[in-house]
């Protein structure tokens, strides 16, 4: 179960994540994009998953990652990403309800490049009971 | 034209079971059941499922493909309302569409449409761009 204490708290992401020319070059070739001089803009979701998961399946939060599902994502993008952006990602938990014994969480990322706020995400994740 | 009620013209990406490998390694999303028939079935899907988020991705490629470039997007959301099945050897169809549904100076909002087989895929799909 996952500690209803949490509602309401912001948790920052352990690492700093340095967006390189490759990763946005290998996302953007998943997808047929051919111009990289900005990221696509799902791009920084693969950001905010990995740091979802250190932050989320942590014993004080208590997610069970292995039985998480995507539920929906929303994206609100400043300035495009670009190769060079360093980001702190914080993990804002903003509800939590059980569902036919489904635990649904509505968490928000946002990703600073310093003082800077790039990308701000929303998802909804849906940990299967 | 730009006004509000315009459709916009459907494209059809095709995913396979190489994309779905291929995106898990752009997004290190590496959940098995994008990648593992066996295990997908062993937890009672019907087959190996696309992420979630490439669906969006692909969809995100159409809205940009009209707007005229990734830089356009200022606001992109979806629900996952249904996955999309993508069986061994097969290419399976990820069919998008737009109606413009406001304009507001050069912001202009979008509401999706995206179905594989025919099912609808993604619920309350929604882009805001600047074109």
């Amino acid at each position: 179960m996952i500690n209803p204490d949490s509602v309401g708290r912001t948790f920052k992401g352990v690492d700093q994540v340095t967006v390189t020319q490759s990763d946005i070059d290998a996302f953007a070739a998943v997808i047929g994009e051919t111009d990289t001089t900005v990221a696509p803009p799902t791009f920084s979701i693969r950001i905010s998953l990995s740091q979802y998961e250190s932050i989320l399946t942590q014993p004080e939060i208590g997610v069970n990652w292995s039985r998480l599902v995507h539920g929906d994502q929303k994206f609100e993008i400043f300035r495009p990403v670009i190769a060079g952006d360093v980001f702190t990602c914080s993990a804002t938990i903003e509800s939590l309800r059980v569902a036919a014994g489904n635990e649904i969480i509505s968490v928000r990322s946002d990703l600073h490049n310093g003082a800077e706020l790039v990308v701000s995400a929303w998802s909804t994740l849906v940990v299967r009971g | 034209m730009i006004e509000v009620g315009t459709v916009l013209p459907e494209k059809i990406f095709y995913l396979d079971r190489a994309l779905l490998k291929a995106y898990a390694d752009a997004s290190g999303d590496q959940n098995p059941i994008h990648q593992n028939e066996e295990f997908a079935l062993s937890v009672g899907l019907p087959n190996v499922i696309a992420h979630g988020m490439l669906t969006m991705a692909l969809a995100g490629k159409y809205v940009t493909d009209w707007a005229g470039g990734s830089a356009h997007v200022l606001e992109f959301s979806a629900r996952f309302i249904k996955p999309v099945i993508v069986p061994a050897d097969v290419k399976t169809d990820l069919t998008v569409s737009a109606t413009i549904t406001e304009v507001v100076g050069n912001r202009i909002k979008l509401e999706l449409s995206a179905t594989s087989a025919g099912i609808k895929v993604l619920g309350m799909a929604k882009a805001v761009v600047t074109k």
